[in-house]
C-alpha cells in the first residue's frame, strides 16, 4: 500500500513536469498551427541557464530560477522571430522543417557552448531534504513540482480566461484576419505566446534539473517528444488537454515500471504506444475539438 | 472624410480593382454595389490594409492611411464588419463585444458601450454568456455589428451584412443600419441586395469588374435604367 502511494506521488510529480512542458506545445499550436519542435531544446536551455546562474553568480537560488524563466521566455520570442516569423505566409510544412532545423541548431549549439559532457546540476540545499509520512519517503522536489505546476496553471488559466491579452490569444487561435480587424497586434500576441510557453518550459527544465541532476545538451529530446505526445493525447491546441495528457503520461510511465518491473526497459516506449493507441481510437485527442470542415 | 483614389489591387496576375475613386462624407450612408467578383469586398479589404494595394491612396481627414497596418487603421476609428460575420465562435457573446473594444482602454466606458449594444440587440443580452458559435446566423450578424460598434467607429464599413439571412432578418439588419446612422455614424455599405442598399443610401457607387461604372445619389441610381436591369431585375 505504501509502495503504491509512493509510486502515485512520483507519478503525479513527473506528470506535472510533463504537463508544464506540454502546455508550450499546445499553446503555440493553437495559435500558429505549428509543432514547435525546438520546444524541448528551449527546456534544455532553461536548465543550463539556471546551472550557470547557480554556479557562477552569487544571486540567491530562487532569484536565479525566476530570472532563468524570464530569460528563457525571451529566448522563445527570439526563436519565433528568427525561425518562424519570416515564414508566416509560407506553407505549414516549411515552417515545420524550420522548427526541426531550429531544434538541431540549438542542440548542436548546446554541445559547442556547454560542452557535450554531462554537468551536475547544483541543487540548492532546500531541495535535498527528504520528507517522510507513514511509510512513504520522497524528496522535497517531488512535492514542490506539482505545487509549482498547479500555481502556474491557475495563473495561466486566469490570464487566458480573464485578461484582454488572453482573450486576444483565443481570438487569434480562431481567426487571424478577424482578430486583426479588432485592432489586435498579431505579432505581439504571438510573441507573448512564445514567452509563456518558453517560460513554463524553463520552469520545467529547472525542476527537471533538480530531480534528475544531470544536464546534457540533448536532454531536451526525449522529454520534448514525450510532452509533444502528451499534448497530442490531450488534444493539441487545448490547454486542459495538455495538462491531462501530461499527467496520464507521467503516471502511466511510473506505474508501468512499478507494477511490471520486467518492462522497465520499455519505459520510454510507453509514451509512443499511448500515442499510437490514441491516434487509432481518438485522433483528435481526449479533449480535442471536433474538426468540422465547413463548406 | 475618407477618400480613396486610384485604387488598384491584384491577386497574382488577376486585377481585382482598376483605379477606384471613392469619397465618403461625414454622417452619410454610402453604398457600393455590384455583382459577384466586381471588387466590392476587395475595396473594403484594401482600405483596411488586409490586402496589398498595387497602386492608389487612402486618406482619412487628410491623413495618409495607405501603408498603415490594419491594427493602426482600426485605431483611427475605421472599422470593418467582415463578410460572413467572422465572430469568434470560441468566445462568449460578451467576450466578443469586449474584444471589439480591444484598442480602447477606458474600462468604464467600454462597460457602458456593451450595455448600449445589449439595448440595441436584446437577443444578445439574453445570450451573453453563450459561445458565439451557438448563435443563429442573424444573431451572429448582430453580434458582428455590435462588436464593430464597440470600437466607437468614425466610419463603419459593412461587407454584405444581409448575406444568407432570411428576408425578415434582412429587413431587421437594414433597420439596424438606419438606426446606427441616425446616431450620427458614417457608414460604407457593401451589398448584393442592391435595392435595399440604394433605398437607404445617400450616395452610391456601382462597380463592374474592378471599375466604377456609375455613381450618384442613392435615389437617382435606383432609377437608372442600367442599374434597374442589371441589379434590380427589372426590365427596361
Amino acid at each position: 500500500m505504501d509502495k503504491l502511494l509512493q509510486h502515485l506521488v512520483n507519478g503525479v510529480s513527473l506528470g506535472s513536469l510533463y504537463a508544464l512542458i506540454a502546455i508550450g506545445y499546445t499553446m503555440v499550436y493553437g495559435i500558429l498551427r505549428l509543432i514547435n519542435f525546438a520546444h524541448g531544446d528551449i527546456f534544455m536551455l532553461g536548465a543550463y541557464i539556471a546551472f550557470y546562474g547557480l554556479m557562477f553568480t552569487s544571486i540567491p537560488w530562487w532569484l536565479v530560477f525566476i530570472l532563468t524563466a524570464v530569460i528563457t521566455g525571451f529566448l522563445g520570442i527570439l526563436l519565433e522571430k528568427l525561425a518562424y516569423k519570416p515564414l508566416r505566409e509560407a506553407p505549414r510544412i516549411t515552417v515545420l522543417i524550420s522548427a526541426i532545423g531550429a531544434s538541431f541548431f540549438l542542440e548542436n549549439l548546446g554541445i559547442v557552448v556547454f560542452g557535450g559532457r554531462p554537468k551536475a546540476f547544483p541543487i540548492p540545499d532546500v531541495f535535498n531534504k527528504v520528507i517522510r509520512f507513514g511509510g512513504v519517503s520522497v524528496g522535497v522536489i517531488t512535492f514542490v513540482i506539482p505545487v509549482v505546476t498547479i500555481v502556474l496553471l491557475i495563473g495561466l488559466n486566469y490570464f487566458i480566461k480573464k485578461t484582454k491579452t488572453g482573450m486576444a490569444m483565443r481570438a487569434l487561435s480562431k481567426d487571424y484576419e478577424a482578430a486583426s480587424l479588432m485592432g489586435i497586434d498579431i505579432n505581439k500576441i504571438i510573441s507573448i505566446t512564445f514567452f509563456i510557453g518558453s517560460f513554463l518550459a524553463a520552469v520545467g527544465g529547472i525542476m527537471w534539473g533538480i530531480r534528475y541532476p544531470q544536464l546534457m545538451p540533448l536532454m531536451g529530446m526525449m522529454p520534448g517528444l514525450k510532452c509533444f505526445i502528451a499534448a497530442v493525447v490531450g488534444g493539441i491546441g487545448n490547454i486542459t488537454g495538455a495538462v491531462l495528457g501530461g499527467f496520464i503520461l507521467g503516471l502511466g510511465e511510473i506505474m508501468l515500471v512499478a507494477l511490471l518491473p520486467g518492462l522497465t526497459g520499455y519505459r520510454d516506449a510507453f509514451a509512443f504506444i499511448l500515442l499510437i493507441v490514441i491516434l487509432l481510437i481518438k485522433p483528435t485527442g481526449l479533449m480535442g475539438e471536433k474538426v468540422t470542415e465547413k463548406v | 472624410m475618407l477618400k480613396v483614389s486610384n485604387l488598384h489591387v491584384s491577386y497574382g496576375g488577376i486585377k481585382a480593382l482598376r483605379g477606384i475613386d471613392i469619397s465618403i462624407e461625414e454622417n452619410k450612408i454610402v453604398t457600393l454595389i455590384g455583382a459577384n467578383g466586381a471588387g466590392k469586398s476587395s475595396t473594403l479589404r484594401a482600405i483596411m490594409g488586409l490586402v496589398e494595394k498595387a497602386e492608389g491612396k487612402v486618406e482619412y481627414n487628410g491623413e495618409d492611411l495607405t501603408n498603415l497596418h490594419t491594427k493602426d487603421i482600426v485605431k483611427k476609428g475605421i472599422v470593418l464588419v467582415p463578410e460572413g460575420r467572422k465572430v469568434f465562435d470560441n468566445l462568449t457573446v460578451e467576450e466578443n463585444l469586449i474584444l471589439g473594444a480591444y484598442t480602447r482602454t477606458d474600462t468604464e466606458e467600454i462597460r457602458k458601450d456593451v450595455d448600449k449594444v445589449y439595448e440595441m440587440f436584446p437577443r444578445l443580452k439574453e445570450r451573453n454568456w453563450q459561445k458565439a458559435g451557438t448563435l443563429s446566423g442573424g444573431e451572429q450578424q448582430m453580434l458582428a455589428v455590435g462588436r464593430g460598434l464597440m470600437v466607437r467607429p468614425k466610419i463603419l464599413m459593412m461587407d454584405e451584412p444581409s448575406l444568407g439571412l432570411a428576408p425578415l432578418l434582412v429587413k431587421d439588419i437594414f433597420d439596424i443600419i438606419k438606426a446606427i446612422h441616425a446616431q450620427g455614424n458614417t457608414i460604407l455599405l457593401v451589398e448584393q441586395n442592391a435595392k435595399k442598399a440604394l433605398e437607404i443610401a445617400d450616395y452610391a457607387y456601382v462597380l463592374e469588374t474592378g471599375e466604377l461604372v456609375l455613381e450618384g445619389i442613392g435615389s437617382e441610381v435606383l432609377k437608372n435604367d442600367r442599374v434597374k436591369e442589371a441589379y434590380l431585375g427589372e426590365a427596361k
